[in-house]
């Protein structure tokens, strides 16, 4: 059941994927993707009311994927739960076999879908990894026992490309400090400024068992990578990249965006970078087994 | 017709030291949609922040009466009061001007929240709110203001360099910025400044970043249990007393 775990902690390069939950009951396709990744992964991320757009709900889907025989990594964003909500949701997942959670702040509500709502954020992610570690301990927050602790795998994120650099290295330090036993980068396309910050996080994680996989979002064309850079604050598509996406014909972007994401998973994995990688293809998970195979790992 | 005069408030008058109720005035057909089935109508403003907001000062209460008076109103009177929020100054205005407040069907208040609220302590008729409370704002220059405190009960900022991350941070974070943080700016609207980017300069200036490191617990959201109350009159810890 602890299959994400202890890939983490055998010390092999571990390879997750990523499920975003439908808006609706429609789910033949999210199933689908599931049976199709579950066993070629090591685990599957879900997705928490991403972007602030309203879904089916990541808990549901995390027991759907253990119960197939995968392992979920559950997300947990405090933008639309408070303490106790945070809390009662955790000790759900645990009860229904859920064992990694991934830690979040959020998007905040003003970019998704239901812009009146009121955001929350009682607690952010270094106090849900706090909580989590607390809860782990047998301790809920307010520091009464539990009837037997939870035993969760804590993660976290971080965005090597965050401007500025330096007060995000410290956020991290304190995820770190908080307890967080892994992290997914936020996408990252510069590889060269991805080694240097894991380079930078191999020191600061020195001694500690804390692991860092590469965030990598498959390009799908020029636009989307154009996009990115303009509008998605932290995600930077450098100009050789663009040019490469550019090189192909349009019908072929997809294709020229899986060959560099495959790429990326070598040169992570050939040049011990970080311990994995975490792949996005955003709705078409389809293509994940066919970077897999690009990357010589099928 | 007045209670105290207005203080004169504006440009030169020291505006940069104030910290005021920042409002803003509704929009006039939500004012008369409130106002169709009322005749005469008394208009309140305030001579301290509603002023300084050009909300409900002389000059706007003047506008109003003029629009009102073209939408077919009578007897429309109005009163700057010296401070809306006073509910005891805003009883004895309305005894001093007893005619006016006797003959108006419905109280519009061109003011914050608290200055309505203080109009229907004085009156059992139909009070009116006519602008929106929008928050408390620093004023930077004439008719510009920005939120910095948001009035949590426990003030922090001693941690964060004196900025305040609980109301300047858009999620409100307290251990240091999210991943959007874009070139100093906010990710949730990028005419802000990122309020941690601000706190991390701050405290490398002042060469604390060894503090920036303390893991900060959530605000202790029942410092003050709303709705708040305060008796100055007990409350000794208050006034420093021993
Ligand atoms: S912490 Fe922020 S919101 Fe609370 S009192 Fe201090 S400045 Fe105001
Ligand atoms: S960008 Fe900065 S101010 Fe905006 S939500 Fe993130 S940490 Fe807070």
């Amino acid at each position: 059941m602890a299959k994400y775990r202890e890939a983490c902690e055998s010390g092999k390069f571990v390879i997750s994927g990523e499920i975003g939950p439908p808006k609706g009951t429609e789910v033949n396709g999210m199933l689908h993707h599931i049976e199709l990744l579950k066993d070629l992964v090591d685990g599957l991320n879900v997705t928490d009311n991403q972007s602030a757009v309203m879904r089916l709900g990541s808990m549901a889907v995390s027991h759907e994927i253990v119960t197939r025989g995968g392992d979920a990594i559950f997300q947990m964003t405090c933008r639309d739960r408070n303490r106790l909500a945070l809390e009662n949701d955790l000790l759900s997942a645990h009860f229904l076999g859920i064992r990694n959670v991934l830690c979040l702040t959020g998007d905040h509500v003003s970019v998704g879908d239901h812009k009146d709502a009121k955001e929350v954020y009682d607690f952010e992610s270094v106090q849900l990894i706090q909580c989590v570690k607390r809860m782990n301990e047998g301790y809920d927050w307010a520091g009464n026992e539990l009837g037997g602790a939870t035993d969760f795998y804590i993660g976290a994120v971080v965005t090597p490309e965050s401007d500025p650099i330096e007060p995000q290295k410290l956020k991290y330090e304190k995820k770190i400090a908080a307890g967080a036993q892994f992290f997914q980068t936020q996408a990252v396309y510069d590889m060269e400024n991805f080694q240097r910050f894991a380079e930078y996080s191999r020191g600061v994680t020195e001694g500690k068992d804390v692991k860092l996989m590469a965030g990598l979002v498959v390009l799908t064309s020029v636009g989307m990578a154009k996009y990115m850079n303009k509008f998605v604050p932290g995600v930077f598509v450098p100009d050789d990249l663009l040019e490469e996406m550019a090189s192909v014909p349009k019908e072929d972007a997809l294709k020229k965006g899986m060959e560099i994401c495959a790429r990326h998973i070598r040169f992570c994995m050939d040049n011990k970078v970080c311990d994995g990688v975490h792949v996005m293809a955003i709705g078409k998970e389809e293509i994940v087994p066919d970077i897999l195979k690009m990357a010589d790992l099928l | 017709m007045d209670g105290w005069p207005a203080r004169q408030v504006g440009a030169g008058s020291g505006t940069e030291d104030v910290e005021l109720i920042i409002s803003k005035q509704k929009p006039f057909e939500e004012i008369l949609e409130s106002l169709s089935a009322n005749e005469s109508v008394y208009i309140v403003g305030c001579g301290e922040c509603a002023t300084m907001t050009q909300t409900g000062g002389e000059t706007e209460l003047a506008a109003m009466k003029t629009r009102l008076e073209e939408a077919g109103k009578k007897d429309v009177a109005t009163d700057v009061a010296h401070s809306a929020c006073h509910e005891l100054d805003m009883k004895r205005i309305f005894r001093q001007n007893k005619e006016a407040a006797e003959g108006a069907d419905a109280f519009l208040v061109l003011a914050c929240g608290a200055g309505t609220q203080a109009v229907r302590e004085g009156t059992t008729k139909h009070v009116v709110p006519g602008a929106n409370s929008l928050f408390v704002g620093n004023v930077k220059r004439q008719m510009v203001f920005e939120e910095k405190c948001s009035l949590c009960g426990e003030c922090v900022i001693e941690a964060y360099g004196a900025i305040c991350p609980v109301t300047r941070c858009a999620k409100g974070i307290l251990n240091g910025p999210c991943g959007g943080t874009n070139n100093g700016k906010c990710e949730v609207d990028s005419e802000k400044d990122c309020a941690w980017v601000l706190i991390y300069k701050q405290m490398k200036a002042e060469e604390r970043l060894d503090e920036f490191m303390v893991i900060h617990g959530p605000k202790r959201w029942n410092a003050v249990e709303r709705p708040g109350r305060l008796d100055g009159r007990e409350a000794d810890e208050v006034k420093g007393a021993a």
